[in-house]
């Protein structure tokens, strides 16, 4: 097994299934770059972040496919592309980009297998990179996941490390529903060990990343090794907790999260999204309305401010939960 | 708006001397600007990404010259040139792209996102195609208060291909209201070429299409663009509806810092900053003309250095917003 990066395992994960499976295709803005330019290089960019690179010489125009600047259209002709027998995986670059291109996958791809009687099969694959913490401002740092968490029809995933990744994006390939597949920016260069083969990670299986005793940590995406690093370090002192990664907030493995609350009795719940409607609050709430005879003490909820993500590198400093504010609600929700 | 005796070209609506001096001086501020920058961002002190506008500084001022304060426009991810345009303060822009206090918008925003309402300025934009429907916007109220005012959304040719912009187009020809889209012809969309992109290759005609009049012009000859440009601009406070100018201009950088522009040919950016350099074709015509002196050009470009040297000086020195900002500003009222 290699060190990957989270970057390079899903180009992993995308080159093993384009070789397997002639349905898939690739599109989006700058997947492969350069068409149209006055170099003659076919392959100028492979993705903003990289990630779709050397699928274009490898596959061809016809599966890795350039498109313009219309997000609306992009999001459509994946959803069309899916329902005429292809896979295809569209790349949004930004998830903030959702915004220009909500309707075809609120209303349209998420939809269809519903409102058609069951008879649609919308395999389309979403890739929208998220989150704060490269100052981006506001228009490019969200984590939005909640809002597609929201809608029924779509599954969403939300990967923490090169090898869930890799093995999410399989899954999501080979499954027959949309899938809005997140990708935290700053965990691209992360790395882990990834088998050099395919293999696929269930949806709805979170991961014990820790095991402990007396709390319960759910982290999501970048808080996992945010959560990570101040466990390790509790733990010298003799603190222990559960670490559960959820990898897919639609579906939610409820039955992890609620039984490691059963055996601690405390929750901590870290998400970097803004606090009201979240993946959190939906998380708190379901122990509050699943488990709540388990909880010792009152659930600790830590999220971004209801703020868009500022600029500046202090402020978005403050934004993000950072590990002494995970560290100070692990801490809390012990003392009750 | 510029008045005065005229030494302006048949092709050009009346420049006075005062006029052309501030048109330079307004390139050139933009050209030190962006310069500057591509050097600062190597220090790694300038947070996020930022797409320097260098190369395209005479369709921003060419436009913005024909505007007032009263008149609006709305930017993009590359604004910093849009914004020097229309007015903005120089050092106070060099304070928000470093993430500072008292940055034009107290570094909440960064070089992505300046604004400037008393100079009109409604907001660059990351999104693209985010601006021109908040253009529609803004005629609707320029053409309820009937004072003949007019806004101006800039775009690349890449925004052209957006669905956003076409509802816009067409609801500014329904409405009538005056709304001038400016199309940036630069060759690419980050790191994809017009010509694959925009379907038609022919951005200009798309917009008459949607029955709208639409001009190209050469964006590295200021002169064009300010007579071609004013010419749609009389038209619509008059009452004439929207229109479109696309100029064909080139970006002398990558799409953002760091870009290593692999879809350029080799030489190309070179080439175009021999050919394609707007100060210089300036430059050349004033002179040659006798409109104005080579020294009065030289004073300004040093003028300009040291209020860009004075900008980066006070940009590295400003303090950074407290915590407490990241809570402030959310709501008017709440
Ligand atoms: C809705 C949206 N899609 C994609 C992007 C990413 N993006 C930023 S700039 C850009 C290219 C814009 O090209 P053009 O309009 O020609 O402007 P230029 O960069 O050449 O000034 C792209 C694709 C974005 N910011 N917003
Ligand atoms: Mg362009």
């Amino acid at each position: 097994m290699a060190q990957k990066s989270m970057r390079d395992a899903i180009n992993d994960a995308l080159h093993l299934e384009m070789a397997r499976d002639p349905s898939i295709i690739v599109l989006g803005e700058d997947v492969s770059g350069g068409a149209g330019g006055t170099s003659g290089e076919r392959e100028a960019s492979g993705g903003i972040f990289g990630v779709t690179k050397g699928l274009l010489p490898k596959f061809g125009d016809r599966r890795v496919i350039d498109t313009p600047i219309s997000e609306s259209a992009i999001m459509g002709a994946a959803a069309g592309a899916a329902l005429a027998g292809l896979r295809p995986v569209a790349e949004l670059m930004f998830a903030d980009f959702v915004g220009v291109s909500l309707d075809q996958i609120f209303n349209q791809m998420a939809k269809f297998r519903y409102m058609f009687g069951g008879k649609a099969r919308c395999p389309a694959v979403v890739r929208l990179a998220m989150g704060a913490g490269m100052n981006m401002g506001a228009q490019h740092s969200q984590t939005i996941y909640a809002l597609l968490t929201a809608v029924p029809g779509l599954k969403v995933v939300v990967p923490s490390n090169a090898y869930d990744a890799k093995g999410l994006m399989i899954t999501a390939l080979r499954g027959d529903d949309p899938v809005m597949f997140f990708e935290h920016k700053a965990l691209y260069p992360r790395k882990s060990e990834v088998p050099d083969g395919a293999y696929t990670i269930p949806f709805g299986e979170a991961a014990l990343v820790r095991e402990g005793e007396h709390v319960t940590v759910v982290a999501i995406a970048r808080m996992v090794p945010f959560a990570e690093k101040v466990i390790d370090a509790l733990a010298k002192e003799g603190i222990t907790c559960d670490l559960i990664d959820p990898r897919t907030t639609s579906p939610l493995d409820e039955d992890t999260i609620l039984e490691s609350v059963e055996s601690t009795g405390r929750l901590v719940v870290i998400d970097e999204s803004n606090p009201r409607c979240s993946v959190a609050s939906d998380i708190a709430g379901m122990v509050a309305a699943k488990g709540f005879h388990s909880l010792k003490a009152p659930v600790q909820i830590i999220t971004a401010p209801h703020t868009p993500v500022p600029f500046a590198r202090e402020l978005e400093r403050a934004y993000v939960p950072s590990p002494a504010r995970i560290e100070a609600a692990i801490r809390a929700v012990l003392k009750d | 708006m510029p008045t005065g005796p005229s030494t302006a070209p048949a092709t050009a609506p009346a420049l006075s001397r005062a006029a052309l001096l501030r048109a330079y001086r307004q390139m050139k501020t933009i050209r030190e600007f962006e310069e500057r920058l591509h050097v600062e961002i190597q220090t790694g002190e300038i947070p996020g990404f930022t797409h320097l506008y260098s190369g395209q500084e005479a369709v921003a001022v060419g436009v913005c010259e024909l505007l007032s304060d009263a008149d609006y426009i709305v930017s993009t991810h590359r604004g910093h040139g849009h914004c020097i345009a229309k007015g903005c303060d120089v050092i106070g822009m060099m304070k928000e792209i470093y993430g500072r206090r008292d940055g034009l918008c107290k570094g909440k925003g960064g070089s992505m996102h300046i604004a400037d309402f008393d100079k009109g300025m409604l907001g660059a934009n990351a999104i693209v195609g985010g601006g021109p429907p908040i253009a529609v916007g803004a005629a609707i109220a320029c053409r309820n208060r009937g004072d003949g005012t007019v806004s101006v959304a800039f775009g690349g040719d890449g925004s052209a291909n957006q669905g956003t912009v076409f509802e816009a187009m067409n609801m500014a020809v329904v409405l009538q209201v005056p709304t001038l889209f400016v199309f940036e012809n630069n060759g690419y969309s980050e790191h994809t070429g017009a010509d694959y992109a925009v379907g038609s290759k022919d951005i200009a005609g798309r917009a008459r299409g949607f029955g709208m009049p639409a001009e190209t012009c050469d964006g590295a000859d200021f002169f064009d663009v300010y007579a071609t440009m004013g010419r749609l601009v009389e038209r619509a406070r008059q009452g004439g509806g929207p229109a479109t100018l696309e100029p064909r201009i080139t970006r002398f950088f990558g799409h953002f810092e760091g870009d290593p522009q692999l879809y350029r040919a080799k030489g190309e950016v070179q080439q175009q900053r021999q050919t394609m350099d707007c100060l210089v074709r300036f430059r050349d015509r004033v002179t040659q003309e006798g409109w104005l002196e080579t020294a009065e050009l030289d004073l300004i470009d040093a003028e300009v250095l040291s209020l860009i040297d004075t900008a980066v000086v006070a940009a590295k020195a400003a303090a950074p917003p407290p915590e407490a900002d990241l809570l402030t500003d959310v709501y008017a009222a709440y």
